[in-house]
């Protein structure tokens, strides 16, 4: 185990490091650097004196190793429009982010297992035609239009669910108001269905299609056939027997997931106003304040790379097929 | 759908006499027929390939022609005379929408292939030579490769097209690149499982060389699975696309494409203008529908295990 823990890390940070390194370059694609960070009427004088404060006149690697000890002490710059610390305020952001993120995460995965698992036992009836159907409308849409469909006609047209604003339940929590942060929870959870729709939609139809495949798969193994044979009740061999194992892949991705819906909030917090990471970066990038979009950036990809590291020990400690292979 | 699972599933079993030669062509036809739903998809890909194609011929107006009188007109209103001017109605410049979806099929088309065209290029060249040679090389590419796919490539995306400035090139290099690693994988996969077998053999011991072992015996042997990918791929790319559009970073605003014209219809919703957000959102769903549509068809397919069972 300890092996591969560390095998983990070091493989952690370089992916770390290899997305450091290109956030960081990213920034030399256009050429200079620093007339991102002066406005467009700045004067020569003005322009030298930036260059010089934030080290763009230095050589490449050298600023690469500041930009990486500088981060090492929570420092990612200042955003260009607030004049604050960047990170600071990504991070006033974050618990909104992961409140929609985790609500979206769960409801995506609870109700894609019984949905998959329904559609591979009535493999090839109109049932498991019409949920696959819907599944696959269900990759085909973009995310945000659903959000703003969902606006346009639920909240909109029938007036069922609020079409903006958020009740915060972690910033509570963080404060140590617990009654406070458990009395918002209804409340929150009603301003949370649509845009956790939003950015759960296509995770809910691929990890339904995922479940019901892995479920038939399974169905179809031996030992299946020998649970059957001796008599089981067929609740049983599905619950008991298929269920667990045809979870695995889903398991499996769900570190994975998280990443891949974080980047879905971008959109669906600007479509619903929401008051997380995502708003603060489309605002950053439409006034091109970069070290704030670059902050988020770095910033999400600590939480990717942590959280699947994370996700990757424990199902190691779970499953010790997976260390030793 | 889905049914790469049974490969003896009988309805997917393709009987013909076996003395008959049957043309890959005509077995590909035979299929898609018999599987129904794929053909509508490659109907809605033609009629959406025909708008990209021949736009400017069909589109009823101008696209940026601004009529601010006739602004937010709904769809299917008639004028005094009678005549349905905006089948589809007009943005908030009065612009026809129809003629902005039109030709915003280009875009979104252009996008998605040429950028899986782009990233399965790269992916696939990159593979090929990961798989074919091994050793430094191999750890090297699929080292980065791990490190990008670690990593949702999208926020990256997004972090490039702010400092470069948006514009079709840029889109479309970007998205292209974050596409190669799926290629890569898969070619160098199937690159390492061909290498060993004796038509390599052979080819070698007749004196080829590596350019042609991996040109002309390998590649084509790798080529199904990665084709199976880039029509899922250039899906999801088109989804990007219009993501990105809708946070402003897709093409220039004068160009109409369809995550453009969504982007403008959030601040008309509460305005009551349905239609901006409607239509082009219907578009994209249907082309990516249809593309993913095709690419289970085509893996069932290509999947040598259901041709095995024929």
């Amino acid at each position: 185990m300890s092996a591969y823990i560390i095998r983990r890390l070091l493989q952690s940070i370089l992916v770390l490091l290899g997305v450091t390194l290109l956030s960081f370059l990213t920034l030399h694609l256009a050429g200079d650097p620093t007339y991102l960070y002066v406005s467009e009427r700045a004067s020569e004088e003005e322009i030298v004196m930036t260059r010089q404060r934030l080290g763009f006149d230095r050589p490449l690697h050298e600023q690469y190793l500041g930009f990486l000890g500088r981060m090492a002490q929570g420092d990612l710059g200042l955003s260009l429009r607030a004049r604050k610390p960047a990170l600071g305020l990504v991070l006033e952001r974050l618990p909104a982010t992961i409140e929609l993120t985790l609500f979206a995460m769960l409801f995506s995965t609870a109700l894609a297992i019984p949905i998959g698992i329904i559609s591979a036992l009535k493999r090839g009836t109109r049932v498991d035609g019409g949920i696959m159907l819907i599944a696959m409308l269900g990759q085909s849409i973009p995310g945000f239009w659903l959000g703003i469909m969902l606006i346009l006609f639920v909240g909109l047209e029938l007036r069922w669910l609020p079409i903006s604003g958020h009740i915060p339940v972690i910033e509570p929590l963080l404060e140590g108001d617990f009654s406070k942060a458990l009395t918002n929870v209804p409340d929150a959870f009603v301003h949370l269905i649509m845009p956790g729709l939003t950015v759960g939609v296509f995770s809910l139809s691929r990890n339904a299609r995922l479940v019901r495949s892995s479920m038939l798969e399974v169905l179809s193994l031996e030992y299946i056939t020998t649970a059957r044979a001796k008599g089981l009740q067929e609740r049983l061999v599905v619950l008991r027997h298929a269920f667990r194992n045809a979870l695995i892949p889903v398991v499996t991705l769900l570190g994975l997931e998280f990443g891949f819906l974080l980047s879905g909030v971008v959109v669906a917090e600007t479509v619903f106003s929401w008051p997380g990471v995502g708003r603060l970066v489309f605002n950053a990038i439409n006034q091109r304040d970069i070290p704030l979009v670059q902050a988020a950036v770095v910033l999400f990809a600590f939480l990717f790379v942590g959280l699947n590291l994370l996700v990757d020990l424990i199902y190691a400690q779970l499953d010790p097929r997976i260390r030793l292979s | 759908m889905a049914q790469t699972l049974n490969p003896a599933q009988p309805s997917m079993v393709v009987k013909l006499d076996p003395r008959v030669e049957v043309s890959n062509w005509r077995r590909a036809r035979y299929s898609l027929l018999k599987a129904g739903w794929p053909v509508l998809g490659l109907v809605i890909l033609g009629v959406m390939l025909f708008l990209a194609l021949f736009g400017p011929q069909i589109a009823p107006k101008d696209p940026n022609r601004q009529n601010l009188i006739l602004r937010l007109t709904a769809p299917m209103v008639a004028d005094d005379a009678g005549n349905v001017d905006f089948p589809l109605g007009t943005d908030s410049l009065g612009r026809d929408v129809l003629s902005r979806m039109i030709y915003g099929a280009r875009i979104s088309l252009m996008v998605g292939v040429v950028a899986v065209f782009i990233g399965g290029f790269m992916g696939t060249a990159l593979g090929l030579l990961a798989g074919y040679f091994g050793g430094l090389l191999d750890d090297v590419i699929m080292r980065i490769a791990d490190i990008q796919l670690a990593f949702p490539f999208i926020l990256l995306t997004i972090m490039v097209l702010v400092v470069l400035g948006s514009g079709v090139l840029n889109l479309v290099l970007v998205l292209g690149i974050g596409q190669w690693v799926t290629y890569a994988r898969i070619a160098r996969g199937q690159t390492i499982s061909q290498r060993e077998k004796e038509y390599v053999e052979a080819a070698r011991s007749i004196g080829a060389r590596d350019s042609r072992i991996l040109f002309r015996s390998i590649l084509p042997n790798t080529l199904a699975p990665l084709i199976v990918i880039a029509s899922f791929n250039v899906a999801s790319v088109i989804l990007s696309e219009a993501s990105l559009s809708f946070l402003g970073l897709g093409v220039p605003p004068t160009v109409p494409t369809w995550g453009g014209i969504l982007a403008e219809s959030r601040d008309q919703l509460l305005g009551g203008s349905w239609w901006l957000a409607v239509f082009p959102g219907v578009a994209i769903m249907l082309t990516v529908l249809s593309l993913n549509i095709l690419g289970d068809w085509l893996r069932d397919f290509l999947d040598p295990r259901l041709r095995r069972s024929s």
